[in-house]
């Protein structure tokens, strides 16, 4: 085996299907920089035209939440019904006001 | 919104990793009756959820098998590229090679964030520790095995990949999802050359019986032991990373692989196959089970021929990594 089998750095990659849509996470590839996971990835993920645009980013920049925080780290949401337009009552007779 | 639920900083890192040894049996306890609950109700687990040390072993297990599967898998097919009969067949047979390498991309990357380096599982597979699927090691000695494999073993792989894509693990779900979408187109390359050989000459239809006979048998085998056999069935059942047993996929496989041979005209190779009309399933006759030993203990016609065909792709490949680690050196440093 050579001395090369070290491990390029791992970039996430992001697919927006179509025109309008927003980006979604497809998968993951290695490459030495992002140039070449941009080719990487429209090799692994778009060989079937999955999209319009890709994004790669390398994994280590993306921060994520904790599933062990997802009480407190989504918890504001929760005594704030009144986000939510069913939370009022409209008159009775009004089908509809917006 | 899209959440990468993932430690992406360092794979290594996945929360629970390790955590075993450090938390108190109780503690232990709640998070396993926890993880039991979210199983029981269908949710998905992400790579940072807690896990037991077992699920995650038995994943990485069979992930990193499945991903050494579809890379290996290539190298029989492969075989034919350069003589395909056609340049048209050709293209098409090379579409779907591409795509097994793009398959075990996909998995090789869902299981790196259970915590395990590529470059380590392939380690695993070069240095002959790590398994892949024995149907692999059968050689493929005519046009026709081109399309056995792509009907038959494609076949049992899309019935056995439609469950996995249910299964409790959210990344290898979903890698399966994509694959399923691609796997039909396998499929149907794979029969349509055995159905034009069957249109064709006396010496083609049995160049193609003749690779039925060959291939039926291995591709049952692709199932794996039956249930009373296989050590791990239990726990990934339990833990829905199998939803349903062998014996049933593979009696799955056959219900729906029989039909399709017949309306071609080839015979199966069992004597004992019989539909029966109380069961509506087909009957068919004793697997050789020591041969499927032999071949997953490293005995079978091609082991050694597939794993040097492995070993010598990825030294002749270390060129291309060089020249790419160069590349981007060059560019960062003209950047400077
Ligand atoms: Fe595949
Ligand atoms: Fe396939």
């Amino acid at each position: 085996m050579s001395d090369n089998n070290h491990q390029w750095p791992i970039w996430e990659v992001f697919i927006q299907p179509k025109n309008g849509s927003a980006h979604e996470h497809a998968g993951s590839v290695h490459a030495p920089d992002g140039e070449m996971a941009l080719l990487n990835a429209r090799d692994v993920y778009g060989r079937r035209l999955e999209g319009v645009n890709m994004w790669v980013v390398p994994a280590t920049a993306i921060v994520a939440s904790t599933p062990e925080d997802v009480g407190p780290f989504f918890d504001p949401a929760n005594d704030k019904m009144y986000r939510w337009p069913n939370y009022f009552k409209t008159p009775e007779g009004i089908k509809q006001i917006s | 919104m899209h959440f990468v639920n993932r430690n992406l900083a360092n794979p290594k890192q996945t929360s629970n990793i390790g955590m075993e040894t450090t938390l108190s049996v109780e503690e232990l306890n709640k998070r396993e009756a926890e993880f039991d609950a979210k199983i029981a109700g269908g949710k998905t687990i992400e790579p940072k959820d807690w896990m037991p040390e077992r699920y995650r072993k038995q994943l990485l297990r069979m992930m990193s098998q499945h991903a050494h599967s579809e890379v290996v898998g290539m190298l029989p097919e492969g075989n034919w590229i350069t003589r395909a009969p056609s340049l048209a067949r050709k293209a098409v047979l090379l579409a779907k090679v591409q795509d097994e390498a793009g398959h075990g991309l996909y998995i090789y990357s869902a299981a790196e964030t259970l915590g395990m380096d590529r470059s380590e599982m392939i380690d695993q597979l070069l240095s002959g520790k790590a398994k892949y699927s024995s149907i692999f090691n059968y050689p493929t000695l005519s046009w026709a095995d081109i399309g056995a494999i792509g009907w038959l073993v494609d076949g049992a792989a899309i019935v056995n990949q439609t469950v996995l894509a249910k299964c409790s693990y959210g990344p290898y779900s979903r890698a399966m999802l994509r694959i399923c979408k691609e796997e039909n187109f396998h499929n149907k390359q794979g029969y349509q050359i055995m159905a034009y050989l069957m249109r064709g000459t006396k010496e083609q239809r049995d160049m193609a019986q003749d690779a039925m006979n060959r291939f039926w048998w291995p591709a049952l085998m692709m199932f794996g032991p039956s249930d009373t056999n296989s050590p791990n069935s239990a726990d990934l059942m339990k833990w829905k990373v199998k939803l349903h047993s062998n014996d049933d996929l593979r009696q799955r496989f056959i219900d729906r692989t029989v039909p399709q041979a017949e309306a071609i005209g080839l015979r199966i190779p069992d004597d004992k196959l019989k539909w029966n009309e109380s069961t509506r399933h087909y009957e068919f006759g004793e697997i050789n089970w020591a041969e499927f030993n032999q071949v997953i203990s490293g005995n079978g016609p091609c082991n050694k021929l597939r794993m040097k065909q492995r070993t010598d792709a990825h030294n002749n490949g270390a060129w291309v990594r060089e020249a790419a680690a160069a590349y981007s050196a060059k560019k960062a440093a003209s950047k400077k």
